[in-house]
């Protein structure tokens, strides 16, 4: 039997949360230890014996036990967990408060303390993406710098800054503080939300680590959703809108690992039943009188799973939801992307056009897509010089392989240069 | 058919694995061990050692807590194998996922009982 491709993985980070809860956020280095030791042991038991039938409990007794024996050996003479506090003085009820720490219901506790600890206002938001993939996802330095197309050494500095951060907050975030709660869960999503991002549009054939990414991400929003102090229409807008755009990943890439425009996708590799649930979830985001910028982005990838073929895409409302969201939450990349649902609807001229009125356009000047969008503008016009200087453009800025593939096909596209040009 | 004991020494990197490169080693030790036993080489697959113990013996402290050697002498395990001869083993050993991460495999052939 072989176990779930990522189940170490997965284990260390709810070990780490739950380890760090026991022991106090500034032991943190110390419950890293722990769970490090409990994957030894695995390591060399399992090898010999076999998996056992239920691994995440083989590892999380083999945790449980190295607490217990920790703080029993150093419960007077090191601080632990402030709200352990007496507990730790009789074993009457320190072993059933260790034993508290490690329900079902707890672990899920454990992780989201962590999760909303990682977002720490005193950490720079990228190293806070990067502190949640090492600490709750169990990502090495090395994987983690690796998803983010970064040097080892660079992150290793960044992530050790972020854990001394974190480690001298007083404590871990307390979930109990429904103000708290709401103060910082948008900046939780937003996390989230990069996260994906992150591994969405980086994901490629050379890095399959960064799918791993996405995979991760919903796993994250899905403990939000689930538990009744973080739950919100926020929420489960951002969880449908995951859902939505995971559903379309199987897509992105053909089968040579070239990425592949939306409009051009093979629909029939979708996943339906992540449609369903985007769905489902939507339904649910729907609670309250609150509309965030993912229920708007959640509603314009659900009408594109909609449509079986690209012909039948609802572009008015589509362009209708671009339009909502630039109220709500302007961007020069949103305008970008209602461009295009316009050039879609009423032509190549009407989209570029409409890139000429984005207001603040200098801050796509390092994005290749917009470049790009301007390129298969002018192409449909049969531009084709232009197209090119447009593709060629938006060439040097490709971001992975998977881009720079891409939009070579691109200049490809528009044929050799005109002569007298 | 003679018989050999695999001694298991000093993965020392294992330490320093992240949860996934420990769990992809683990997967390719039980792959190993199972080619193994379809081979019908492994008469036993043997038992893990913990790292820590005693040392028992010697003049100035008959009886000292291990770890006893360097890191990379201590033996993480062993297995009992079958094999034709020396070679065949060392050849059979020379196939273990410790190899890869800085441990090494001592091979030592059983002594029978009727030289």
């Amino acid at each position: 039997m072989d176990p779930a491709e990522h189940l170490f993985r997965q284990e260390a980070g709810r070990l780490v949360a739950i380890l760090t809860r026991l022991f106090g956020v500034h032991n943190l280095a110390l419950a890293e230890d722990v769970v490090q030791d409990a994957f030894c042991r695995a390591l060399e038991s399992w090898k010999f014996h076999g998996l056992p039938k239920n691994p995440s409990a083989w590892l999380m007794t083999t945790a449980k036990n190295r607490a217990l024996e920790i703080l029993r050996r150093e419960g007077t003479a090191r601080k632990f967990a402030p709200e352990l506090g007496r507990l730790l003085e009789s074993e009457w009820t320190l072993a059933p408060a260790v034993e508290e720490h490690f329900e079902p219901a707890a672990i899920q506790d454990g992780q989201l303390r962590m999760m909303f600890s990682c977002i720490h206002p005193g950490i720079p938001e990228e190293t806070q993406l990067a502190l949640i993939l090492h600490l709750l996802c169990g990502f090495s330095v090395e994987e983690t710098a690796a998803a983010f197309l970064k040097k080892a050494a660079a992150m290793e500095k960044r992530i050790g800054r972020a854990k001394k951060t974190l480690a001298g907050s007083r404590r871990l975030f307390d979930l109990a503080g429904a103000g708290d709660v709401a103060e910082r869960l948008p900046a939780v999503l937003r996390a989230l939300y990069l996260l994906f991002n992150e591994g969405y549009h980086g994901a490629s054939a050379e890095s399959p680590v960064r799918g791993e990414l996405c995979a991760e991400a919903r796993r994250l929003v899905s403990l939000l959703v689930d538990n009744p102090q973080t739950t919100t229409p926020a929420a489960h807008a951002l969880t449908a809108l995951l859902c939505f755009l995971a559903a379309r990943l199987p897509g992105r890439l053909d089968a040579a690992g070239n990425l592949t425009l939306l409009v051009d996708q093979d629909r029939s590799s979708w996943d339906r039943a992540l449609i369903a649930e985007g769905r489902r979830q939507l339904g649910l985001s729907a609670a309250g009188s609150e509309v965030t910028a993912y229920h708007l982005e959640a509603a314009i990838a659900d009408l594109h799973a909609r449509a079986a073929r690209p012909e039948d895409t609802d572009w008015s409302d589509i362009i209708a939801l671009y339009d909502m969201l630039m109220k709500i939450q302007p961007s020069p990349v949103v305008a970008l992307n209602r461009a295009v649902a316009l050039a879609q609807r009423d032509g190549p001229g009407r989209g570029l056009e409409a890139i000429a009125l984005i207001t603040d356009r200098e801050r796509l000047a390092r994005y290749p897509f917009y470049f790009a969008a301007m390129g298969e503008f002018e192409l449909r016009l049969a531009r084709r010089d232009e197209a090119r200087e447009h593709f060629q453009a938006a060439l040097t800025l490709a971001r992975n392989p998977v881009e720079r593939r891409f939009l070579e096909g691109r200049v490809r596209e528009c044929g050799d240069v005109s002569p007298g040009r | 058919m003679s018989e050999f004991v695999f001694l298991y020494r000093g993965e020392t990197d294992i330490k320093k694995l992240s949860p996934q490169e420990a769990q992809q080693s683990m997967q390719q030790w039980m792959a190993w061990f199972k080619e193994l036993e379809k081979k019908g080489k492994l008469k036993s697959i043997g038992q893990p050692l913990e790292r820590a113990g005693k040392v028992v013996g010697g003049k100035a402290k008959p009886v000292t807590d291990g770890p006893y050697a360097e890191t990379k002498d201590i033996i993480g395990g062993y297995s009992l194998i079958e094999a034709r001869n020396l070679d065949e083993a060392a050849e059979l050993a020379a196939g273990c996922p410790g190899i890869q991460r800085g441990g090494l495999v001592e091979v030592r052939p059983v002594m029978p009982l009727n030289m």
